[in-house]
């Protein structure tokens, strides 16, 4: 070591002199969660308040060491972070709190046999009523609602895929700004704005009007929820061709393609990927409407696989049906079961969509590479 | 495979707005004929109406004739999509199809307007085009992989090599150079040159050596003022207009006294 003319410092050189350690928060925090819980042993022990007193001592501890340490820029820094964390967990909490409760209530219901298989047809108190006296297994499933979700999604999505994108494409491409453009442009923010319940009273009056009164089938409902559905689909495509470069365009033109074939060939591959994704949020949007299908689609309890006729039961009306009004008054606890079952359904077939639209996003997406 | 263009009277406006005034000129076949001026004075505003591109625009319109080998493209009945697919347009910036691989590119003009044609045609055609624009050994080996990914120049080059593939009688070319650096820059130039022994090219060119290099004959475009029109100065031999112009404009213009 005699050869090298500044010996090596070994730890702190001058340039990193006055910084706390990197271990510093670590031992804040332990620090702050055992005085946390004497302040709380104090005043009676929750786990909640645990949290949120261990969360502010660590701030102030952090922030008040390192504005001795390290002076007045590096604690604002630090007290940033701690905000910006903080929040961050704040907006978390909820979510992961209905996630775990959804995914602690739904299991025992979705684990019992036959949940997805079988409907609720002939299912009816007195095997509650033994199933909780008894042990008898509970019985009864949702593959009615399922289907009937299903269906009336589908549907609705049959009809608002096409409806949607074609008025944004007549807003991008033939609109030019101008009056009717602008009155539709209008008019699909205010729709935006409906109500759900609206929806499904236009559609069930529409209905009433045209085909007769009484008219509660699940195409009915698969109408209300493009009500809702359409004004997502054209907002999200409009934007979404809009970002289509025009150069793409007049390069089409430059080689003599006719204007609709660009729009065809081009314009919507090029933007297919972002289209699809809002399709697919758009369908995740409605898929947990309740209001406007209990209105137009009524409830059932058996399977009913043709939209166009009779009630039909779907998992948002399953679920509420099964709260409200529990197959054994006596014992409500099977249907609670069934209808948090159903919740976990519903919010995995939401993830799915929210995958799927990733995926097809990605799929579609403008190819690089060399 | 090439016909001239002659421009008589040609008034273009935007709306109420009168950006180029009065242009009369005469392009020869088979020749490669630069527009050179300040910005604004109208060159690529000018260049856009020989293939009916201008009216794209909302609220574009124009008057006067151009005439094709003596066919009026703004005669009445005349569908602009048959003008385009005469008259072709390589633009400023290289813009090839990002969903489309490089052959797809290059039948773009074919695909797109669903006509039929063969594997082995396809084939031709692609390795014809992209010879054409100097591209093919560049690109022979991953004609599948996506046009986007090829380099500035090699995109500008696959924008010719599509324009070409659709055999028009004319190629315009708004300044093609501009977003390339020198190499790829002469490598267009030099296809320029080749390309005149087939078709009519046109050139708008902010760069007066690149005019003098590339061009036969050149057109100066000048504008009075803001908010002013555009005008033809003065047209003739490339040779002409650099070394001996007519008018003082020009003269001021080429030897950079503009100003």
């Amino acid at each position: 070591m005699t050869s090298t003319l500044t010996p090596v410092r070994s730890k702190r050189s001058a340039l990193t002199k006055g910084q706390l350690p990197k271990y510093a928060p670590y031992v804040v925090l332990a620090a702050a969660l055992v005085a946390g819980a004497a302040i709380l042993a104090l005043v009676g022990f929750n786990a909640f308040g645990w949290g949120i007193v261990s969360a502010i001592l660590f701030a102030v501890g952090l922030v008040s060491w390192s504005a001795a340490v390290e002076g007045s820029r590096k604690a604002k820094d630090k007290l940033a972070t701690c905000l910006v964390v903080g929040s961050f967990l704040i907006a978390l909490l909820p979510l992961i709190s209905v996630i775990w409760t959804v995914l602690v209530n739904g299991i025992p219901g979705l684990l019992n046999p036959g949940f997805l298989t079988t409907s609720m047809n002939g299912v009816t108190g007195v095997y509650d009523n033994r199933a909780v006296e008894e042990g008898a297994p509970v019985i009864g499933g949702i593959y009615h609602a399922l289907l009937g979700t299903i269906q009336i999604t589908l549907l609705a999505t049959v009809i608002s895929v096409p409806v949607g994108l074609l008025t944004a494409i007549y807003l991008v491409e033939y609109g030019n700004d101008g009056r009717l453009a602008r009155a539709i442009t209008f008019f699909v923010d205010v729709m935006t704005g409906i109500p759900s319940i609206v929806a499904g009273l236009f559609a069930a009056a529409f209905f009433f009007a045209v085909v007769g009164p009484g008219t509660k089938t699940g195409a009915v409902a698969a109408v209300a929820l493009s009500v809702l559905m359409i004004p997502v689909v054209v907002r999200s495509s409009e934007e979404m061709l809009k970002i289509v470069p025009n150069e793409l365009r007049e390069a089409a033109y430059a080689l003599g393609v006719r204007k609709w074939r660009t729009i065809l060939k081009v314009v919507i591959p090029t933007a297919i990927s972002g289209i699809a994704s809002g399709v697919t949020l758009a369908i995740a949007r409605v898929i947990g409407e309740t209001a406007p299908i209990l209105v137009t689609a009524g409830f059932a309890t058996s399977i009913n696989s043709n939209v166009f006729s009779g009630w039909m039961a779907s998992l948002p009306t399953f679920i509420y049906t099964q709260i409200l009004n529990p197959t054994s008054p006596a014992n409500p606890d099977p249907s609670s079961q069934r209808a948090w079952g159903a919740a976990l359904v519903l919010i995995i077939l939401v993830m799915v969509l929210n995958l799927a639209a990733r995926l097809i996003a990605r799929i579609f997406a403008p190819k690089t590479g060399r | 495979m090439s016909k001239r263009i002659d421009v008589k009277d040609l008034n273009v406006y935007y709306g109420d707005f009168l950006a180029v005034e009065d242009v009369t000129i005469n392009i020869e076949a088979k020749s490669v004929t630069a527009f050179i001026g300040p910005s604004g004075c109208g060159k690529s505003t000018f260049l856009r109406t020989l293939n009916r591109m201008h009216e794209v625009l909302p609220g574009a319109r124009v008057e006067g004739e151009v005439l094709l080998d003596g066919d009026n493209l703004y005669g009445p009945g005349v569908d602009p999509v048959t003008v385009r697919s005469q008259i072709g347009m390589v633009f400023q910036r290289p813009n090839p199809f990002p969903t489309m691989s490089i052959r797809d590119n290059v039948l773009a003009g074919v695909k797109l307007n669903n006509k039929k044609i063969s594997k082995g045609e396809a084939d031709v055609l692609v390795e014809r085009s992209l010879k054409g624009a100097n591209l093919w050994n560049e690109v022979k080996d991953r004609l599948e992989k996506p046009g986007s990914g090829l380099s500035g120049g090699q995109q500008q080059r696959l924008c010719i090599a599509r324009a070409i593939a659709v055999e028009p009688q004319v190629i315009l070319m708004d300044e093609p150079c501009s977003a390339l650096d020198p190499i790829s820059t002469l490598a267009i130039e030099d296809l320029i040159n080749e390309l005149k022994d087939q078709y009519t090219v046109v050139i708008v060119t902010h760069n007066m050596q690149q005019a003098a290099r590339v061009s036969d004959r050149t057109a100066f475009f000048n504008i009075a003022g803001t908010g002013k029109p555009g005008k033809l100065i003065e047209v003739g031999d490339t040779q002409t207009i650099f070394s001996n112009p007519v008018q003082k404009a020009t003269e001021d213009y080429v030897s950079g006294r503009f100003g």
